[in-house]
């Protein structure tokens, strides 16, 4: 009855933005580890879409509730993680990832470390060599010659 | 006497657009007068915002309900404490302190800025002059804080609960002493392109604010992680939420600066950078500003949300950001290039430093932003969380920390790496050592795990290197290091400290993200419970009467391995009937650098009460190591060639010297 309209998920929202956090609840983890830790793992990176910037595993929210249990369900029928994944986009869109895909909409985003340190390191090094040939050349053989001379004296 | 606060802003209004214009018509004409406004209207406009904020203030020590603001924000029953922070703890508040300090600066240099060149310091309290304004119109078009309400309230709706703590005493002011203290930085940027001059001196005048501002703002980041850790109520320190990020970016952007003027103020090198630099710095943090107060990014920080707001700032982001790069792209092809070093030299090491910190504060600032960017171009929602950050923003710092300890080993101009790495190899051997014994006696560590604590051992000890080479440590007779250690400039202090909180803060992160241990479970009154070696036994939970607030109080005693009791740990939720809502007091106990942290939860269907428990190992690092950094900046900030500021021309000549017989 709670989560039936608008309403209750606003009222849903407030909680959560205001509230203290208790996410997971005793009973939700799973029996096996290695499932559970994939779960949570996993949970790290859904966003509860009624909080503001948290993840299901943080929240204390009834639609991350559900979604936790979602995703053990998942698991626990055999799903890998990025079945899991792709179900809960299915689902809810693309805005329930934490982490956004690898996608050309998303280039820009995961491309700017990687741009950004790649080209200031060469304007560094670009920089540094244009400085490096204001430096004074070598001697040639006449000066080097007279240099001898004037030390072996 | 409210209308006197709400004047005093209006005059200070007015005085900020003679202190934006007078003193530069004055510098760009050569008219002593006019410059010599700059300094009493600077002081004066500051005068009239702190008259105006202690008007404020009162208000809400006396819970006067006719001020609007007061009667939104605060409540007759809330403690004094409370009642006085809650002065900023909202958005017109917050911003009337962000104008107070901005002015207190402002007066600070046309107080102490006596020995700078006049046309400069007239030019940098009109640029100041220009910030003021801006906010100051903003403020009394958009965000009055004096509004009155006919017929005044009986009561106030009170202060969002998870704001009546001692934290917000401390962070909005050191993180807007932070924020704001860049906007000297900034102003003195602005006047060295108007002026189309800059030498070594302008180098010393700015890096003393840099590194203020830098400090404050580290510990202002520093104390609302810690806020956040103790009162949201599940332990997290950082959680990459926008607001975080925007006072994150100005930092990674202020380390940055903070190093180049050291290039700039001993090599003259890396001028046009260093400007570049600072101009970026408080760019950033109007950005920061701006994506708090208009409320575009959904946060736990935005109090208010009103698009009219936000459209004023985005004018005055536009407006300074554009018009301060359009200068800088304008101007700084005039300014002379400095001085030549080698690539291998401190000052090769320092530009990797701002190479890999500049682009992290860009990856920050991409990963923030592009939610906004995807949705107004596509129309597609989407989220940049922690996963992304994670996993971008670490391999970052990854290469830049592994460097760090080379950089003050290496010599200016033209260093030796295989020299520094010499010297460097007690503190690689003690890394090792860390990695090393992290695998061979932690059960369950990663590779991973090990090489963050060895990376951080690596900091560490690099650090002290630094200062035991220069002190002569295993060279010299304990006598001389000890001569040496008192003669060392303080700055060098301040260096090692930084750098040694730095490995701290990684210590402590990489302790947690990788060593933390929950339980999480329902207990019953009597029950006990195990976690990391020390055991926990609910005794009960007690109803507690606040001021404003009712608590439910959970008491668990802890037990050591060998059963002694080490005391009490009390674990609360309270609700504050006025706004209806709950908040958390986790209970933490400090065990060394570790912490024991204790939440409770709803109750179960069977009586139980549901309880989560961390281990969080080194935890307390993160914010011990912050505090190092901002200690290292203020015994920086009290070198000798700081303290006496920028050289000024003799006063007497000499007195001819007795010659001896």
């Amino acid at each position: 009855m709670r989560r039936s309209g608008t309403l209750a998920a606003i009222v849903l929202a407030f909680a959560c933005w205001s509230g203290p956090a208790l996410a997971l609840l005793p009973g939700e983890a799973l029996g096996d580890p290695a499932l559970e830790a994939r779960a949570r793992a996993l949970s790290a990176e859904l966003r509860c879409m009624v909080c503001q910037n948290q993840s299901i595993d943080l929240s204390d929210a009834d639609l991350a509730h559900d979604l936790r249990i979602l995703v053990r369900e998942r698991l626990m029928a055999g799903d890998s993680d990025q079945q899991v994944l792709d179900y809960v986009v299915s689902r809810y869109g693309e805005f329930v990832l934490l982490k956004p895909r690898f996608n050309l909409r998303n280039a820009m985003l995961w491309g700017t470390p990687l741009v950004l340190l790649f080209c200031g390191g060469l304007l560094v090094m670009v920089v540094a060599r244009a400085r490096r040939e204001v430096a004074p050349a070598a001697l040639d053989a006449d000066e080097s010659a007279a240099l001898d001379d004037i030390l072996r004296r | 006497m409210v209308e006197i606060g709400h004047f005093a802003l209006v005059l200070a209004f007015a005085l900020a657009l003679v202190q934006s214009a007078v003193p530069l018509a004055g510098a760009r004409s050569g008219n002593d007068r006019l410059m010599a406004v700059g300094g009493p209207v600077t002081i004066a406009g500051f005068a009239l915002v702190a008259l105006a904020f202690a008007v404020l203030t009162i208000s809400y020590a006396r819970s006067d309900f006719s001020v609007a603001n007061v009667w939104e924000n605060s409540h007759s029953l809330k403690p004094m404490l409370f009642k006085i922070t809650g002065t900023w703890g909202n958005h017109e508040g917050s911003m009337l302190l962000w104008v107070l300090i901005l002015t207190f600066f402002g007066a600070l240099v046309a107080v102490f800025g006596s020995n700078l060149p006049a046309s400069l310091r007239a030019t940098v309290l009109s640029v100041q002059g220009w910030i003021g304004a801006a906010f100051l119109l903003f403020i009394l078009a958009t965000s009055n804080p004096f509004a009155r309400l006919s017929p005044a309230p009986i009561e106030g709706q009170d202060l969002n609960p998870v704001l009546q703590d001692i934290g917000l005493a401390i962070h909005p002011p050191l993180l807007y002493l932070g924020y704001v203290g860049f906007s000297i930085c900034f102003s003195f940027s602005v006047a060295a392109l108007i002026d189309g001059r800059i030498d070594a001196s302008w180098a010393r005048w700015v890096r003393p604010w840099t590194l203020g501002a830098w400090a404050f703002l580290t510990g202002g980041i520093a104390m609302g992680s810690y806020w956040a850790y103790y009162e949201l109520g599940w332990g997290g320190f950082w959680f990459w939420d926008p607001v975080e990020n925007a006072s994150f970016m100005p930092w990674l952007a202020g380390t940055a600066l903070l190093h180049s003027a050291i290039v700039m103020e001993k090599r003259s090198a890396l001028k046009i950078w260093t400007l570049l630099l600072a101009i970026l710095t408080f760019s950033l943090s109007l950005l920061g500003t701006f994506l708090v107060r208009s409320g575009v990014l959904t946060s736990v920080h935005a109090f208010a949300t009103d698009p009219s707001r936000g459209i004023f700032i985005l004018c005055i982001l536009t407006l300074f950001i554009g018009g301060s790069l359009a200068l800088f792209a304008l101007r700084a092809p005039t300014l002379a290039a400095g001085g030549l070093f080698h690539p291998i030299s401190r000052e090769g090491a320092l530009v990797l430093n701002n190479l890999f910190l500049t682009t992290a504060a860009a990856t920050v600032l991409v990963g923030t932003l592009y939610p906004l960017l995807v949705e107004a171009l596509s129309g597609d929602k989407i989220s940049v969380g922690a996963p992304f950050f994670n996993l971008t923003f670490g391999p970052l710092m990854a290469p830049l920390l592994v460097l760090v300890p080379f950089g003050p080993l290496l010599a200016w101009k033209r260093g030796d790496v295989l020299a520094a790495a010499q010297r460097l190899m007690t503190a690689f051997a003690g890394a090792l050592l860390a990695v090393m014994v992290t695998l061979l006696f932690v059960d369950g560590a990663s590779v991973l795990a090990a090489l963050g604590i060895g990376l951080a051992t690596w900091i560490v000890l690099g650090a002290l290197t630094d200062l035991a080479v220069k002190a002569g440590v295993g060279t010299a007779p304990f006598a001389t290091v000890l001569r040496r250690l008192a003669g060392l400039p303080r700055s060098m202090f301040g260096t090692t400290l930084a750098h040694l909180g730095l490995g701290l803060t990684t210590l402590g992160v990489v302790g947690v993200m990788a060593f933390q241990t929950e339980n999480i479970l329902a207990m019953k009154p009597g029950q006990t419970t195990g976690i990391s070696g020390y055991t926990l036994r609910f005794q009960d939970i007690v109803p507690v009467q606040g001021p404003n607030y009712t608590e439910r109080r959970a008491r668990f005693t802890l037990l050591d391995a060998g059963g002694r009791a080490r005391g009490e740990i009390l674990s609360s939720k309270r609700f504050y009937p006025v706004r209806q809502m709950p908040t958390t007091e986790a209970g933490i106990r400090t065990l060394g650098v570790s912490q024991l942290y204790v939440s409770i939860g709803d109750d179960t269907a069977d009586g139980g009460l549901v309880v989560r428990i961390w281990w969080k190992p080194f935890v307390t690092l993160i914010w011990g190591g912050a505090l190092a950094m901002m200690a290292g900046g203020a015994v920086s900030l009290f070198d000798r060639r700081l303290r006496i500021g920028a050289p000024a021309r003799r006063r007497r000549a000499l007195q001819p010297q007795a010659v001896a017989p």
